[in-house]
């Protein structure tokens, strides 16, 4: 068990920034694949924050969070990538700008 | 010690985020978030939560990055986008700014609040009890109903995957490249 010398600033610092490049490149890629990817990003950067909490305040609450994000995130992969390929499947070379149909 | 671990952690999560956003082939961004999500392993271990680390390692890292990859070869590599031209005019500029932004936020916030919840009285983490046990424990009485329910989302899924595969017409059954059938 290694010493408790940094509180949980750090983390959550470093949390917030991975979470905001995650949203820039969400914001920027055209990609699909590569969008979910960011949004995988985002997720680890709160997953990042849950755990520093949950040392902060002692209290395992936190990793159980952290438990079912992971859960929610395999279950959001696959029906996510599913989408994406039956995408590809209708429309080789699809990026984001090309799914228009339901564009009011 | 806990300084050094973070600081090796933190730069090898922002190094792979960065390659995630920058790169121009899919399989690079996918070969970053590996490192991003090994990197936050690093963390939770300095950070006591072993069975996280674990569980980050083999889930993300073994399981969803492969499976990216995986779509990745399935509808080809070359997908490459096209990183110099910017379709929408001034997306990079307000997409670098809403990040910035966040970032910016998010920090002042950390700074600047301070944490206001209580310790905890029934859950603690700090106990002699491996943290495995302790969060099984946790996981199979207070959170036990979630943990039920997470069952059921996890069923919804495979059917999902299972309904987004099938083949949406006898006639594109046979084909492995379907023309669009209406």
């Amino acid at each position: 068990m290694l010493l408790a010398v940094l509180g949980p600033t750090p983390y959550l610092i470093l949390g917030a920034f991975l979470f905001a490049i995650g949203v820039g490149g969400l914001l920027t890629r055209r990609n699909p694949l590569v969008m979910f990817m960011c949004v995988e990003l985002m997720l680890n950067a709160v997953n990042l924050s849950f755990v520093a909490l949950s040392r902060e305040l002692d209290d395992l609450g936190g990793q159980v969070a952290v438990f079912f994000v992971l859960v929610v995130a395999a279950a959001e992969v696959v029906i996510g990538l599913g989408i994406i390929v039956s995408i590809f499947r209708r429309r080789p070379g699809a990026t984001a700008d090309d799914l228009s149909l339901l564009k009011g | 010690m806990e300084t050094a671990v973070f600081i090796v952690g933190a730069i090898i999560c922002l190094v792979g985020a960065v390659g995630v956003v920058i790169s121009r082939n899919p399989v690079h961004s996918a070969l970053s978030l590996v490192s991003t999500l090994f990197g936050v392993a690093v963390l939770f271990i300095a950070q006591d939560a072993e069975f996280l680390a674990a569980v980050q390692v083999i889930v993300y890292a073994g399981a969803i990055v492969v499976l990216f990859l995986f779509v990745i070869m399935l509808i080809g590599v070359d997908q490459s986008d096209r990183l110099e031209t910017d379709p929408l005019a001034g997306q990079r500029v307000l997409a670098a700014v809403t990040a910035l932004l966040v970032a910016g936020g998010l920090t002042t916030v950390i700074l600047v609040g301070s944490i206001t919840g209580k310790p905890s009285t029934t859950a603690k983490a700090s106990t002699d009890a491996p943290n495995v046990e302790a969060l099984g424990r946790e996981l199979f009485t207070d959170y036990l109903f979630a943990f039920e329910i997470t069952s059921v989302l996890l069923v919804i899924a495979v059917v999902g995957a299972v309904v987004l595969a099938r083949h949406r017409d006898v006639a594109m059954a046979d084909d492995d490249y379907p023309v669009e059938v209406d």
